[in-house]
């Protein structure tokens, strides 16, 4: 299984290479039907999921969340306490695991590395950035590539981008796709590992199921590490349906191209029964494969609280409090 | 592979049902002892007894017949249409209240899956009821007349499939009418049926306005037989069909008979590809594959045909089969020891007749009846895989070149029950729906029952309709 | 010494919520023999603005809704209804005048009626809509879908049955109402308002304004954002029931006129006093491949 590329696939330079191709091939993918995609969504969401494996999932989850803010107010002394939290999410139990990422603004990004420790690509907490004027996206080429390589400068391990929603809609998919390879190629470092790229689509405005599976391809061509659902500022943010559709196309760029790209719902995530229901959609859409913090990712604040909670009533049986639990 | 994620086992509790050690049949409001031989009702999945079931002999035949027309000459037939409504309605609402209860008994009896039994067949059996409810007071906006009439006594014999929702597919519509009911249930599956009754005590149902006897088949011809009932509903085998349609010949009963069938699910190149391959699964794996109206036979478009079976093969192979009582079971076990036999007895035609066979590796229990989801490729309109209902888990996958030719070959059978049709494009949904010579079109979607969405046959698959405004003219004059 | 009794407030419900009115107005309501019974609020004209806004909102949810969850939760409002069955027999007969027999008549045939209208939830699309054989290879279909917010002046005699006969028949097929009460007879349908509170019905559904249809209902009949408008509580007086008809035409509103004199409600109603307030849409597709 090979990595994700450096740049984008050249297995699609036909479909990519004009205006008028890449539509054609966007356009070309089988449909999405909604209401089927909302009940196979839904009746997984039935799953009963207990006793071993829910232990399993709350762990699994926990490793998985990128501990996120992503406030106008945030300061030094917050991205300090987040960090903090996400190496150590429940101080009373050394054998609770850390999350996988904290997410901030890219100003933020050396404050959260000093906390952290370690340098890009060890196997530690990781710094996420999102960049390309986050969260709506509407700046020049210019200003979001630099907002992108400042981040990756201060030592983002990841980049979370959004996408050129206006494009997207009126069709431009080409200077989507081409953004994207740009931010990617900004993501490249001279010394030390690249940073990964994350590429946000804002399911909710895109509003479309196929829009979201033409999206996931588009930004899978051009080379995304991962594809994520929203900026969490906008509702609805991550659904279970949608992320089901991004669930079968990486599951099927893989099928065809071998290259494995990750997923991450974002925002609206808010307790470990609902992080449970994208687990096992993972589980029986994407496959085991993804069942990793490398390829499949939450996106969430509040709901890293409520994975510790029902964690701790696994182990002592009883149920808990916020109280018991440290707000970051 | 196996997953690092292994769901444990999610036991729904046995706890809330009380099967007693045995029952009487229920008659005239209260329940009475039969003069058959009784039987036994045991769990598909482990085989363990259930209970043991009284059988109804031509007397106790009589006695209920006799009680459904007492009751409809002193009171049903008398009784203001608002006023019916409000028995039906309160036998809604405790379906409702008993709803879970109903479910783990009907997962116990038949096999299937709680997750179904609970979030598909309880809450469309109430909904029927509540549908139902409505008509009794408008009949005369049916558009069957200013003044509809009931027919009187209704004889309705029932298959196992769909214990509780085939009686509530009978029993909503005659009463709503102003009919009063014989029911006997099928002899694998009549806990169910026997709870109903005791709703209908709970409801001040007044006696005799429904009756249910338990019994095999010569339970079932003496009620058919019977002269003192006006309507035969049956639902079962079209071989049966067929004998119950000679017998009633030459006297004034009317009859409704909705049969088996062998659905075309017709996939084209241009369609949803993940949701076609959710409704071939749902069309043919749902309910074990004991559908009348399955989609047994996946038509698929030569052009995508070998992409689609890696899909649907992937797909299969995240099927759960087991405990039906677990809440993560997909697949549960087959109704009987015979219908296994059949099943078995079908596929080995399939292998000989030089079908491809492909099933979901899984590990069958030892006791009880299970069969894996399986398909079988390679088949043509020749093969008796292609013709007979298997009437179990048992794909057979065909393929086809043009709309013209998907229309031949599904229309090729003696049945006509319901057909699936799977493209991005409205006017063809149109143009294969009208076209299709199948009581049901599904168009993207697969398997789906409403009460107010007329169900029946063409040809070989029977006549008449359940569901729906249609519905109500099987019970009217 | 006997018990003093904790008096009832009777307000308006709006949105779900029971405010007073915005005037802060109140008026006397007396039983049929003139005692005073309570002080009831005096819906106004901002009262009536409010409301329409509140139906506005709650049109959207409850219009698509599954007309099975619209049945249900019609029977649930009448399961309700006979729970409180004394309380509204009390109320009746003490609004109208009613000996206890008639009183209980009068409820049974309210609750009854609502029974009757949560039936037509999933059937009227049965009856009233169908498919057309067009000269063509397409598919054509007829559906009735609901107009949007009606005003309703409900009957001035008749205080429950006429009331939900006037409310019933808007409701079930998914439109959303504001309906103005009898003058007099206002407290059944307050009670009555309490009960669609507590019965599963989505706030804003059903706006009830204690008050004058002489006064309210040209703020209705004129209100841009109103959709259709029934004149049934202004029944015998035709020079009103002829000014609101105008008033409607400004933004072309189905008006149900007033009859002449207050009809027999115990009649079967038929089908008009939901189709009346219906849309009928047709949708023409080809078939073809």
């Amino acid at each position: 299984m090979s990595s994700s590329p450096t740049i984008a696939d050249p297995g699609f330079d036909d479909v990519t290479r004009s205006e008028a191709s890449l539509p054609r091939f966007l356009h070309g993918l089988p449909g999405v039907d909604q209401v089927g995609a909302e009940a196979r969504a839904a009746g997984l969401g039935t799953r009963s999921i207990k006793t071993t494996a829910k232990a399993y999932a709350l762990d699994l989850a926990i490793r998985m969340v990128d501990l996120t803010t992503l406030e106008g107010q945030d300061t030094p002394g917050k991205v300090r306490a987040l960090a903090a939290k996400a190496m150590r999410p429940d101080p009373a139990d050394p054998s609770c695991p850390p999350v996988a990422a904290v997410c901030v603004y890219a100003d933020m990004v050396a404050t959260a590395r000093e906390t952290l420790g370690g340098s890009p690509g060890d196997s530690r907490v990781h710094v996420a950035a999102v960049a390309t004027a986050f969260p709506s996206g509407r700046a020049a080429l210019d200003i979001k590539l630099a907002d992108t390589r400042d981040a990756v400068e201060a030592g983002a391990d990841e980049i979370d981008m959004v996408i050129d929603r206006g494009a997207f809609l009126s069709g431009r998919y080409l200077q989507v796709f081409d953004e994207i390879v740009a931010v990617k190629q900004a993501c490249v470092r001279d010394s030390g590992p690249d940073a990964h790229l994350k590429v946000i689509f804002e399911t909710g405005e895109l509003q479309t199921y196929d829009n979201v599976r033409r999206a996931s391809w588009l930004a899978m061509m051009a080379g995304a590490d991962f594809i994520k659902t929203s900026t969490g500022k906008v509702q609805p943010a991550a659904t279970l349906p949608v992320t089901m559709v991004m669930l079968e196309a990486v599951r099927d760029f893989r099928e065809q191209t071998g290259t494995v790209i990750g997923v991450k719902p974002a925002g609206g995530i808010r307790t470990a029964k609902d992080a449970i229901k994208y687990l096992v959609m993972v589980n029986e859409v994407a496959g085991p494969d993804w069942l990793d913090p490398e390829r499949f990712r939450f996106g969430a604040s509040t709901l890293l609280n409520d994975l510790l909670m029902q964690r701790t009533k696994m182990t002592t049986g009883r149920y808990s409090g916020p109280d018991y639990f440290t707000l970051d | 592979m196996p997953s690092p994620f292994e769901y444990a086992p999610a036991p729904e509790s046995r706890s809330i049902v009380d099967i007693r050690p045995s029952y009487g049949l229920f008659v005239n409001g209260e329940f009475v002892d039969g003069h058959g031989t009784s039987f036994k009702t045991i769990s598909p999945a482990t085989e363990e007894v259930l209970a043991e079931i009284a059988a109804a002999d031509d007397a106790d035949v009589d006695a209920a017949v006799r009680a459904a027309r007492k009751a409809y000459d002193k009171v049903w037939s008398r009784m203001p249409g608002r006023e019916r409504a409000k028995y039906l309605y309160r036998i809604a609402r405790i379906i409702q209240e008993r709803s879970r209860e109903l479910a783990v008994l009907e997962s116990i009896d038949n096999g299937k899956p709680i997750k179904e039994s609970r979030d598909v067949d309880v809450p469309t059996v109430a909904a029927h009821f509540f549908y139902y409810a409505g008509w009794a007071d408008k009949l005369g906006y049916a558009g069957f007349g200013a003044d509809p009439q009931p027919l009187g006594v209704a004889g309705q014999v029932i298959p196992w499939n769909f214990p509780l929702l085939m009686l509530a597919w009978k029993i909503a519509p005659a009463l709503a009418c102003g009919n009063t009911v014989v029911l006997k249930p099928a002899e694998t599956t009549p806990l169910t049926a026997l709870l109903f009754a005791e709703i209908c005590q709970q409801a001040d149902l007044p006696p005799g306005v429904v009756n249910i006897i338990t019994g095999a088949g010569d339970t079932g011809q003496a009620l058919v037989a019977h002269p003192g009932i006006d309507k035969v509903a049956f639902t079962g085998s079209t071989e049966v069909g067929k004998a119950i349609a000679r017998s009633v010949a030459g006297t004034d009963k009317r009859v409704t008979l909705e049969l088996g069938g062998k659905a075309a699910n017709i996939v084209f190149d241009d369609a949803p590809v993940d949701q076609a391959v959710e409704g071939i699964v749902d069309g043919i794996f749902f309910n074990q594959g004991h559908v009348c109206c399955a989609g047994s036979r996946l038509l698929v478009q030569e052009s995508i045909a070998d992409e689609l079976l890696a899909r649907l093969k992937r797909r299969m192979s995240t099927l759960r089969m087991g405990d039906p009582l677990d809440k993560n079971t997909d697949i549960g076990a087959i109704n009987s020891g015979e219908q296994l036999a059949r099943i078995r007895e079908l596929s080995e035609v399939g292998d000989a007749e030089g079908a491809e066979r492909w099933e979901v590796a899984c590990d069958l229990p030892t006791k009880g009846f299970w069969f894996p989801p399986t398909l079988f490729t390679g088949v043509t309109q020749a093969h008796r895989i292609a013709r007979e209902e298997v009437f179990g888990p048992v794909l057979s996958v065909l393929t086809f070149r043009t709309p013209a030719e998907a229309v031949e070959k599904a229309n090729n059978t003696p049945y006509g029950l319901s057909a699936g049709v799977w493209t991005d494009k409205g006017s063809l949904i149109l143009s294969m729906a009208s076209k299709l010579r199948a009581g049901v079109v599904w168009a993207n979607t697969f398997n789906k029952f409403d009460p107010t969405s007329p169900f029946g046959g063409y040809k070989e698959s029977g006549y008449g309709r359940e569901g729906g405004r249609h519905g109500l003219e099987a019970y009217i004059r | 010494m006997s018990r003093i009794d904790v008096r009832k407030t009777y307000k308006l419900y709006i949105g779900g919520a029971f405010p007073r009115s915005e005037s802060g107005y109140s008026y006397e309501v007396t039983d049929s023999k003139g005692a005073f019974v309570a002080n009831a609020a005096l819906a106004s004209r901002k009262d009536a603005r409010d409301a329409v806004v509140a139906a506005r909102k709650a049109f959207g949810g409850w219009s698509g809704r599954t007309a099975y969850n619209r049945a249900q939760i019609l029977y649930r409002i009448a399961e309700v209804m006979e729970d409180r069955r004394p309380q509204f027999v009390q109320a009746v007969a003490q609004s109208e005048g009613l000996t206890a027999s008639k009183a209980d008549q009068a409820v049974d045939a309210a609750i009854d009626r609502l029974v009757w209208y949560a039936g037509w939830a999933d059937k009227i699309t049965q009856v009233v809509g169908n498919a057309n054989p067009v000269a063509g290879p397409f598919f054509n279909l007829s559906t009735p879908e609901p107009t949007g917010v009606v005003a309703v002046l409900a009957p001035q005699g008749s205080s429950l049955l006429g009331l939900v006969s006037v409310v019933a028949p808007v409701v079930v097929t998914g439109n959303t109402v504001v309906v103005v009460s009898s003058y007099d007879r206002p407290l059944p349908a307050v009670t009555f308002a309490e009960v669609l509170a507590t019965s599963d019905v989505p706030g804003g559904v059903v706006n009830l304004l204690t008050g004058s249809a002489a006064t309210i209902g040209p703020w209705l009949a004129s209100h841009m954002d109103v959709n259709a408008i029934d004149l049934t509580g202004i029944a015998g007086d035709p020079a009103l029931a002829t000014d609101l008809e105008v008033a409607a035409a400004d933004n072309l509103k189905r008006v149900r006129r007033a009859p002449a004199a207050e009809p027999d409600w115990t009649l079967d109603p038929g089908t008009e006093p939901m189709t009346a307030f219906l849309e009928t849409k047709t949708v023409w597709h080809p078939i073809g491949v």
